[in-house]
């Protein structure tokens, strides 16, 4: 039995706790926020806080994730508002919006750590955040707006 | 109580909250070539409601509706819900097809909920999101009825107060009275109006466009936005069903292989598996159908995963076992260097190449692509007693529909697809095999299955972009003027996923930049050598478009570096005085394919094609002094009846890397609706331009796919695309029939591109991706 804490709520698990914990997430607790996109740590679709560090939930076994905190999109702030998510609409960043979840959660962190990054730590930042649709353009400029304060 | 209009569409999902979209005036008019300065005509007929121009669109299946009772319902508080009945993949379409109805029905659009259409084109009419065809499909039926729903209310305006309905107006959500200035919302009067009947179309009066609140504007948003914000807007992944199981798919590692034996012993001892299921294949060529077989389904899609890692599979692989793109690059590269099938033959480009002062040749490749949507192939279904429900991400939801009533032997009325957000499509999701197989796994468990394509078995088992080898011989005179123009054409057939026998480009591929070159040469002859297809190919983004005008338009800078002319003078040179050109009438092209339109409607106008390329020129400063390192290039295409050009500033630097430091790119599409929209397409085109050109590519050996993730199937990421890319819409009103934009940004990226390329560093790219070919 794994216990998790996901968004300041507490679930259990009763099945295999080396699954990772994207499918947890998804299938399990039904948090479809949190995308699947390369299933090993390629892609970014997937990435959640844990403890407040930008983490691909692909890679993490959910019994690893013991005592943790984990944050997914859909509890990055209770009214949808992080600076952010303010800042994504407001570029109408997304086209078809799939990526974005672990876009913002990616960039949050990223602010978290270096609330006025260079363009040179956004790219680095982002860079393991993959976009097909191509919204880099508008997802830079989003993380500049965020930074700068909305 | 909600005013049930005909169809009733409030037995759907009650609309999610924060679907209501917020204006935005971040957009508006920025990186917009400034208004009047390129107006292409200005002759627009206010009142006239009846087709302004002719359209394919009732060739397609369904056809076009435009009846408010279909599409508008007005709840008595004066909520407006407007149905979507394209799909959303990421152009915005969901948001801008009913924009236009609020516009000209005179909604506020804060008070406009979308509700997305199930799947049925005879419903809703023709749902095929694909072609680039949304809008110049659309807008007119669109228009229509949002005109007749504006005309109701205003009727039940003029019956309620006794008056003419000349003494009434629909404004922004009320109807006033011009007499006495009574005032009545839309909301009271949508009971009255919805008993209404839909006037005649010639009756309809269209708005002036002067009077428009949001088309052309730029200033609404996408209805999806702050649920894709915050993690709550629905994929085809994210369906959920009760009692719900999930399922991933063993598939032959060669298409076209079939199931020869499994032993699931081990995959049943994986913790939270449940059941291992065979899923019979189609035989080739396999059409929409099912690749085949052995589902394991879990408890969630980690275990299914897990499980299907210790499944023991036996394959038969068929005949595509040999398929080597090394070997078929080659005997592509042969048949390119023989006579073909005659597909246009103006003048005589034989006799003009012998007798011409010199003769310039090159041949260029472009290999398989993925698509690669970060949403892979998935779908949700539940069949239990004669019935279907089923969640899919589908580009033909219609043909989608009806396949599924027939592979499950029920009537297609038991079938029920419910449309959710497609996380990218790209053409991928025009197949609709996996909802196919999910409706099989579910039948045969009688529960209802997610099946999930993981990434390898996305980008192993895809409808690939086709592979081909272009070559174009040239005859130049002594004054430097090409006189004739030979292009073979070498590609395996989308067709061939239909009929086994396509050898030869179909008339569709054909019609995609190839036979319509629009050159003024006057010798100029396409060829289509032979070539069968050893995988599946399917509709990627601008398709053949791709390797057309990779080829032609990287053709014509070599042409002006061997006469030593400028290449954009070149271009423009080869694109010739202003015409209008009817592709029908070239010689020897039979069966043309204008993009399903009407060339009346469409025909070629070089004049269009000539001014996006002199904007790009100039706005990308063509000829200014350039950093050592950088170079311009330039290219320019029609492709889904558009006129796109593109040029792209490139950055080598010593160890050849490349960077993109500036992208122009002109867009004139007719008559647009949502410039803010455009320009989102046109920097993604500019990203996957990259990605295709520099970075992508599917090769295979002994039939099976080499690349299988994001390691060896590269795509673009944030520290290497152009982040600085401008975009020019040339205005155009009503009286220029809008045309596709989805898709046409992308073919002239990879040329220019490469045309820049070459400019900084005098290396020719004829082979794509360039991967590490400018090394040093
Ligand atoms: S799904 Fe986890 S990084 Fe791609
Ligand atoms: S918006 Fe579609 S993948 Fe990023």
């Amino acid at each position: 039995m794994v216990t998790l804490r996901v968004n300041g709520q507490d679930y259990t698990y009763d099945g295999d706790p080396s699954v990772p914990l994207l499918w947890v997430l998804r299938d399990e607790l039904g948090l479809t926020g949190t995308k699947f996109g390369c299933g090993i740590g390629l892609c970014g679709a997937c990435t959640v806080h844990l403890d407040g560090a930008a983490l691909r939930s692909c890679l993490l076994e959910v019994g690893q994730v013991g005592g943790k905190e984990v944050v997914t999109i859909e509890g990055l702030s209770p009214d949808g508002n992080h600076p952010v998510q303010v800042a994504w609409r407001e570029t109408s960043a997304p086209q078809c919006g799939y990526c974005h979840a672990g876009q913002i959660m990616q960039a949050s962190a990223l602010l978290a750590s270096t609330p006025k990054p260079t363009q040179e730590q956004i790219l680095a930042a982002m860079d393991g955040n993959i976009c097909r649709c191509g919204c880099y353009q508008r997802i830079n400029e989003a993380i500049n707006l965020a930074s700068a304060g909305v | 109580m909600t005013h049930m209009f005909k169809s009733g569409i409030f037995n759907f999902a009650p609309i999610p909250p924060g679907s209501v979209a917020n204006m935005s005036r971040r957009f508006v008019l920025k990186g917009f070539v400034a208004a009047g300065t390129l107006v292409v005509g200005t002759s627009f007929l206010p009142g006239k409601g009846r087709a302004d121009w002719a359209t394919g669109a009732a060739l397609m299946p369904g056809g076009t509706k435009n009846n408010p009772h279909l599409f508008i319902a007005i709840d008595p508080s004066g909520e407006v819900t407007i149905i979507a009945n394209r799909e959303e993949m990421g152009t915005g379409i969901k948001t801008s097809l009913p924009m236009v109805v609020a516009d000209e029905m005179e909604a506020d659009w804060s008070r406009v909920h979308v509700q997305q259409a199930t799947g049925d084109n005879e419903k809703w009419g023709n749902q095929d999101t694909d072609g680039s065809r949304s809008v110049r499909h659309w807008v007119q039926p669109m228009r229509q009825c949002g005109a007749a729903m504006r005309m109701m209310l205003e009727q039940a305006a003029a019956t309620r107060w006794g008056v003419e309905l000349s003494s009434v107006k629909a404004e922004n959500h009320r109807v006033v009275n011009l007499a006495t200035g009574e005032i009545a919302g839309y909301g009271e009067l949508a009971a009255a109006a919805s008993a209404l009947p839909m006037p005649p179309v010639e009756a309809l009066q269209l708005k002036n466009p002067r009077d428009f609140r949001y088309i052309g504007t730029g200033s609404i948003q996408i209805v999806d936005l702050y649920d894709i914000t915050v993690g709550k807007a629905v994929y085809g992944i994210d369906a959920k069903m009760p009692g719900m199981k999930f399922a991933v798919i063993a598939r032959p590692p060669v298409v076209g292989g079939k199931l020869v034996s499994y032993d699931a012993t081990e995959t049943l001892k994986v913790p939270g598996v449940e059941q291992v299921v065979v899923v019979p294949g189609a035989t080739w060529p396999l059409k929409f159908r099912p690749l085949g077989g052995v589902a394991v389904i879990a408890r969630n899609t980690g275990s299914a995963i897990k499980g299907r890692e210790q499944l023991k599979i036996v394959w038969d692989d068929g005949p595509n076992a040999s398929y080597d793109s090394v070997a078929f690059r080659s005997q592509m590269e042969a048949s390119a260097g023989q006579p073909g099938l005659v597909v246009r033959d103006d003048g005589d480009a034989e006799g003009a190449l012998k007798s011409a002062a010199r003769v310039i040749s090159a041949t260029y490749y472009i290999p398989h692509l993925a698509h690669a949507s970060m949403e892979p192939p998935t779908a949700t279904a539940h069949v239990t007693n004669g019935t279907c429900v089923a969640y899919v991400p589908a580009q033909y939801p219609g043909g989608c529909h009806d396949d599924l009533a027939a592979v499950l032997g029920i009537p297609a009325s038991n079938v029920t697809v419910n449309l959710t957000l497609l996380g990218g499509a790209f053409g991928r999701k025009c197949n609709w095999d996996f909802a196919l197989e999910a409706a099989l796994l579910s039948k045969a468990t009688g529960v209802p299955i997610k099946v999930v394509w993981t990434r390898e078995d996305d980008l192993q088992h895809d409808s690939y972009h086709t592979v081909s080898v272009e070559r174009i011989d040239a005859g130049v005179d002594t004054n430097g003027r090409v006189v004739a123009w030979r292009h073979r054409s070498v590609a395996p057939s989308l067709w061939s996923t239909f009929d086994g026998s396509q050898v030869h480009e179909h008339p569709i591929e054909l019609g995609m930049g190839f036979v319509d070159n629009p050159f003024d040469i006057p010798n100029l002859r396409c060829e289509n050598p032979a070539c069968a297809a050893h995988v599946r190919i399917g509709w990627f983004r601008s398709v053949s478009n791709i390797p057309h005008a990779f080829a032609i338009q990287s053709f014509v800078a070599e042409l002006a570096a061997a006469t030593g002319r400028d290449p954009r003078d070149m271009l423009l040179e080869l694109i010739g005085p202003d015409r209008v050109l009817d592709p029908t009438k070239f010689r020897g092209v039979t069966n043309f394919w204008n993009y399903g339109d009407p060339v009346s409607t469409y025909p070629i106008e070089t004049g269009r094609l000539r001014r996006v390329t002199e904007i790009v020129a100039e706005q990308i400063g063509w000829g200014r002094t350039l950093p050592k390192g950088h170079g311009l290039g330039i290219a320019a295409h029609r492709s889904f009846l558009s006129y796109i050009a593109t040029a792209v500033e490139v950055a080598v630097d010593d160890k050849g890397n490349i960077t993109i430091p500036r992208v122009d790119t002109a867009v004139d599409c007719g008559f647009y609706i949502n410039p803010e929209r455009i320009r989102s397409q046109v920097e993604g085109a500019a990203v996957q331009g990259t990605a295709l050109a520099k970075n992508s590519e599917i090769t295979f050996k002994n039939g099976r796919a080499q690349q299988s993730n994001f390691d060896g199937y590269l795509l673009a990421r944030i520290n290497e695309v152009p982040l600085n890319v401008n975009v020019h819409i040339v205005p155009a009103d009503w009286n220029v029939p809008s045309s596709g934009l989805g898709e046409p940004p992308l073919p002239p990226f990879a040329p220019a591109l490469c045309n820049a390329v070459f400019a900084a560093t005098g290396k020719r790219i004829r082979s794509l991706p360039i991967g590490n070919q400018l090394a040093t």
